[in-house]
């Protein structure tokens, strides 16, 4: 089963209504509570960083018997060094998504901490596509 | 801890009603809300200077019921709708981030144990 998510940049408030209306999937095709949780955090930071730092774009879950894969891409700006990006505490986050409560520099480390596989796209002025696989089988 | 103490011992006001009686089991005291995703695992309350609509994202993420506002913050009336909708509690206290987490803390409510090492 496949889900596609829009995510609009132009209203910041409603920032993770797409990893909540997949967290409702998921409870309703009868995922464990702990692999929910883990997409959830991991989908979320995704979505936020897709927000306040790439004017937005789209996420596909599919999610297959063993595994679901989730894809985020967005024509955002880019990501200049990918080695600092993963590291905990760095952040090149505005002022605006600080007062959101993020730019703690703990997105991409969450991405990578809480999902069992994590793969980045990146290019400069072209975007970025982040793939997270989280393992179903037990 | 049941909401009922949390509120006696904050002198916490209630913005709105879910329908079940919720207790936790832990505190978590943050502004940042990836630290909150991160190291928030089991049956929170989080005390919070953080008012905005990601707050309610972030605590439905890691199914999080009870929020506490702390220095008099107020949510707004979306935000107290938003939160009812998710079946998520919120009160608000005059107390400082410190102090609150401390009476809470000393009235029997333990912290999180973070397993991050330096």
């Amino acid at each position: 089963m496949t889900f596609n998510y829009e995510v609009d940049a132009s209203v910041p408030e409603m920032a993770g209504r797409a990893s909540t209306e997949f967290k409702s999937v998921l409870k309703q095709l009868g995922v464990s509570a702990k692999v929910i949780r883990r997409i959830s955090i991991a989908m979320y930071e995704g979505e936020i960083n897709m927000v306040i730092h790439a004017n937005g774009g789209t996420i596909t879950c599919q999610v297959d018997e063993n595994q679901i894969e989730i894809v985020m891409a967005d024509v955002g700006p880019g990501i200049p060094d990918l080695d600092l990006a993963m590291k905990a505490g760095w952040s090149t986050a505005s002022p605006q998504a600080r007062e959101l409560g993020f730019g703690a520099g703990m997105g991409m480390p969450n991405m990578k901490k809480f999902s069992d596989e994590m793969e980045v796209e990146t290019q400069i002025g072209v975007g970025t596509t982040l793939t997270l696989r989280f393992n179903l089988a037990a | 801890m049941k909401v009922s103490e949390i509120q006696k011992v904050l002198s916490a006001k209630q913005f709105n009603d879910v329908e079940e009686e919720l207790s936790v089991d832990y505190g978590y005291s943050c502004d940042l809300m990836s630290d909150v995703l991160a190291f928030a695992q089991n049956n929170d309350v989080l005390l919070t200077g953080t008012v905005n609509p990601q707050v309610i994202r972030t605590c439905q993420m890691v199914d999080i019921r009870v929020i506490v506002f702390v220095r008099c913050k107020e949510p707004t009336q979306e935000l107290i709708d938003q939160a009812t909708k998710a079946g998520i509690l919120l009160l608000g206290t005059h107390y400082s981030m410190y102090m609150a987490s401390s009476l809470l803390y000393m009235a029997g409510l333990p912290g999180e144990e973070i397993e991050n090492d330096f």
